[in-house]
């Protein structure tokens, strides 16, 4: 058992039939599909009305979308949390600013990597919300149910990501 | 009995928690918060991403149908329209390979020391899901809506009435898939 805790690369299947897993009692015990971009979008807002006044929550999105903690808010901090302790099991944890394939292709600059890592960040959260949906929302919950709309998403993720990661690695 | 646990604001919160402390100490152990294992995917020369995601989607699929089919769930769809799901998602995928995480996994990121998930991932996501916000109303009025074509399921397209005739074949197709990723060796 230690050893398995201990392990930092688990079998991918493992891993899936683990989070189909965790999908089932997310449905059953909280009737909630798993999903992550919606968080960062309250998040967003209850920052902007941290700094703006109370007259944010009034916006049409925010409207829609309560800017307050929720159970998805809560799953993702317990995602954090349990990401931190399995890597901490597997003796992981260091602190890095520039992944090594970026290294090998585009140096050791950490300016260049935060630069092109925030313009990313800003593309996904923007897209997320726009698709109404991420990898998880998406690609996990909705997929799992045959949701059109979600499989239409993924493979426009996918569509797009190949492409941009070709653009990035093999033109330059 | 359900309806009662879902009531309860402060066990859901605590339910959320777990199940996302379960998420992510998958999502880290199955190594797909790694930028190296995403880019990998994204240039198609490992598939651990796809492994896991669609694994995760077949067992989620049995699973959240089987308890369906008993009365104990109801389904979460969420509807989509060209102007929703195509240049969304597009824009996601940009993203995706700009930043080298997706929301889950960028957070997952920052539990093994990713700075770049942190200041990028979960900064910048924060900023694009906020402008997102504030440019919505236009994108609702002139965007969003066009060519709706709602929550539908593949099982509501099909002429079928009990939905294992689709669940079944599409779990095959799914492992059929993965078997030969493994066989040409992936």
């Amino acid at each position: 058992m230690k050893e398995i805790l201990s392990d930092a690369s688990w079998s991918p299947y493992l891993v899936g039939i683990g989070i189909g897993i965790v999908s089932w009692l997310a449905f059953l015990f909280s009737n909630h599909p798993l999903g992550v971009s919606t968080a960062f979008a309250k998040t967003a807002g209850m920052i902007e009305k941290r700094f703006r006044g109370p007259q944010v929550a009034e916006k049409p999105y925010y409207r829609e979308n309560k800017p307050a903690v929720d159970w998805e808010w809560m799953l993702v901090l317990g995602l954090l949390l349990g990401a931190l302790t399995a890597a901490w099991l597997s003796g992981t944890i260091r602190w890095e600013w520039v992944p090594p394939m970026w290294a090998a292709k585009f140096g050791t600059n950490a300016a260049l990597r935060l630069g092109v890592a925030v313009f990313g960040g800003i593309c996904v959260g923007f897209g997320a919300r726009w698709g109404c949906g991420c990898t998880s929302g998406h690609g996990i919950s909705g997929t799992l149910q045959l949701v059109l709309s979600s499989w239409l998403a993924v493979i426009c993720f996918f569509v797009g990501g190949v492409a941009t990661a070709f653009l990035l690695y093999r033109a330059i | 009995m359900l309806k009662e646990i879902y009531s309860r604001k402060y066990l859901q919160f605590g339910l959320g928690l777990g199940f996302g402390f379960l998420f992510g100490f998958l999502l880290q152990k199955g190594r797909v918060c790694y930028y190296d294992v995403i880019l990998g995917q994204l240039l198609l020369e490992d598939f651990t991403v796809l492994k896991v995601m669609l694994t995760a989607t077949v067992t989620g699929m049995i699973g959240v149908y089987a308890m369906r089919s008993a009365g104990w769930v109801t389904l979460h769809k969420k509807a989509g329209s060209i102007g929703t799901s195509i240049p969304g998602p597009l824009i996601f995928g940009i993203g995706f390979a700009t930043l080298g995480y997706c929301p889950g996994t960028a957070v997952g990121a920052v539990g093994h020391g990713a700075l770049d998930a942190l200041i990028g991932g979960v900064l910048g996501i924060m900023i694009g899901a906020g402008l997102y916000a504030a440019l919505y109303p236009k994108l609702k009025q002139r965007v969003l809506n066009v060519g709706s074509f709602g929550d539908k399921t593949l099982i509501d397209i099909l002429p079928v009435r009990n939905p294992w005739v689709v669940i079944v074949p599409v779990a095959i197709l799914i492992v059929a898939f993965l078997v030969v990723l493994e066989m040409v060796g992936f």
